[in-house]
């Protein structure tokens, strides 16, 4: 059975679509983009696959045994923690939570893991550091590095060169391309399509038409074209 | 001066006065942080005048021990007025203006025809500033402000990391398996238990200062959550304190004298965040 499967999904808010009869299913290891224009419903799809949302209809099904505590999640920056008084250890041992249930204090292999996801972040120097003074790129890293600590096979990205400068944007894709290599499937809501086109196995483009497939049949679609070539007129 | 205070420290009102103030002042600075950076800082002014409000019932029915009907109306409240606010946002904050200001109107006019005492304004007066409720403690109101106190602080102590993935980033915590709702129930229940006990010692148009300005001041200069909720635990004992020898060498009203020294720690803090440099402003 495929890591995810979505079935004839409908989404949206009370009485309003935005996207109806959504099909498609991810294999172990995918690397997957999620474009269209903005209002598609594409942060509404991540936040149905993750269950903060319900579905209008259809459904959302995970393998066996892969529950919303093995999934990593790496949302947009709220105002509220761009000015939160916490260091960047509190913020990745914090990834933990969900699966802790109620014991009340971290153990040693998750303070152990969290600096090895820290390490492969490349944050561990900053580990001290107060979470509201790093960059916004530092920022990105740490907020990964928390998703690590909650994913084991999978991990959603809403946007997560938002507000990058170039260089930080071109490392965070390198970082996310080694996780992808050791076997982490990946979601992305991305609106960087060069960056969409280079690094994904299959593209999700919601709009008025819906396209699902691998990259290169993306591009070779009408629809892959005119939004490839409308992408690049805007730039 | 010192000679003044053992004397004063002789009578057990004011020992009780000085136990239930600490406790107060440490329970009511630990869920500072997270009132002010989910922006929930006015639900506790809110639920404060709801307590007011069943105060005033309270007394009214003429019940014993007012605590037993305060409590689980303001708790009631807290609950209500957070799942509001998760459910629809632009009503959330119309809804805790609209609740506080109705209790409020109304404990004054349901003192004001059922009262029973021949000086209103000042029974009103010690319900809203608290002026001389801390200094009346029956053994009984004593003990039930303790074990109050050690409920919080074991709760907080208990959920300490889920209350702080919960404030950090709520989608992130339900996403991976945290019942968010649940703990923004406990949060709300806990800040319901706080408000109650401060009553005490502030009165209840104070109790925001209590909750609040602690966590504020601690914000200014300190870069972790756990340093910051620490230091803000100390720094509201602290000042508790020396309100209440203050109010007691000087004869000035007790909650007011505890907000004004935690204002004056609020200046001291910026000023040194300001020094160290680096540290904006939340």
């Amino acid at each position: 059975m495929a890591l995810l499967t979505v079935q004839d999904l409908t989404l949206g808010y009370e009485g309003h679509i935005l996207a109806a009869h959504l099909s498609f299913s991810l294999e172990e290891g995918a690397y997957l983009c999620i474009v269209g224009e903005n209002g598609s419903g594409k942060s509404t799809l991540m936040r149905t696959i993750l269950g903060l949302q319900p579905p209008l209809g259809g459904q959302v099904l995970f393998r066996e045994g892969l529950t919303g505590s093995h999934i990593g999640y790496l949302p947009q920056q709220t105002a509220i923690q761009r000015d939160f008084p916490a260091s960047v250890e509190e913020i990745v041992l914090s990834g933990f939570e969900g699966r802790r249930g109620l014991r009340p204090f971290y153990s040693r292999e998750e303070k152990v893991m969290a600096r090895e996801n820290m390490d492969r972040m490349g944050i561990l120097p900053l580990r001290a550091s107060c979470y509201r003074e790093l960059s916004g790129g530092q920022q990105q890293r740490v907020l990964l590095a928390r998703a690590l600590c909650a994913a084991r096979k999978m991990l959603l990205l809403d946007e997560p060169v938002s507000g990058l400068d170039p260089r930080a944007a071109g490392e965070m894709y390198d970082l996310l391309e080694g996780l992808n290599r050791e076997g982490m499937a990946l979601i992305m809501i991305s609106h960087d399509m060069a960056a969409a086109l280079t690094y994904a196995s299959h593209i999700l483009h919601l709009g008025q038409q819906i396209f699902f497939g691998t990259r290169e049949a993306y591009c070779a679609s009408d629809l892959g074209r005119r939004f490839i070539r409308r992408e690049e007129d805007g730039l | 001066m010192i000679e003044t205070l053992l004397h004063y420290l002789q009578y057990p009102f004011v020992r009780y006065a000085l136990i239930v103030g600490v406790l107060i002042a440490l329970c009511s600075s630990l869920l500072g942080v997270t009132l002010v950076l989910k922006r929930y800082s006015f639900i506790g002014n809110g639920l404060s005048h709801v307590a007011f409000g069943a105060m005033t019932v309270a007394t009214v029915l003429g019940v014993s021990n007012e605590m037993l009907l305060v409590l689980p109306v303001t708790v009631a409240c807290a609950v209500l007025l957070l799942s509001a606010g998760q459910r629809a946002a632009v009503k959330g904050d119309a809804a805790v203006a609209m609740v506080s200001v109705g209790a409020l109107a109304f404990g004054y006019m349901l003192m004001n025809i059922f009262s029973t005492s021949s000086n209103l304004s000042a029974d009103v007066c010690s319900t809203l500033f608290g002026s001389t409720s801390i200094l009346t403690l029956t053994v009984r109101e004593v003990i039930l402000s303790i074990v109050l106190s050690v409920l919080v602080v074991a709760a907080f102590v208990l959920f300490y990391h889920k209350i702080f993935a919960v404030t950090f980033d709520e989608s992130f915590a339900q996403a991976t398996g945290t019942d968010a709702r649940m703990f923004n129930l406990i949060i709300a229940v806990i800040i319901a238990v706080i408000i109650v006990l401060a009553m005490n010692l502030v009165g209840s148009l104070l109790i925001s200062a209590l909750v609040i300005f602690p966590a504020l001041s601690a914000m200014r200069v300190n870069k972790t959550f756990l340093s910051v909720t620490v230091c803000s635990a100390v720094l509201s004992v602290v000042c508790a304190l020396l309100g209440l020898l203050i109010s007691i060498l000087g004869g000035t009203p007790v909650g007011s004298t505890i907000v004004a020294v935690n204002a004056v720690a609020f200046g001291i803090f910026s000023l040194i965040g300001r020094l160290k440099g680096g540290v904006s402003h939340a």
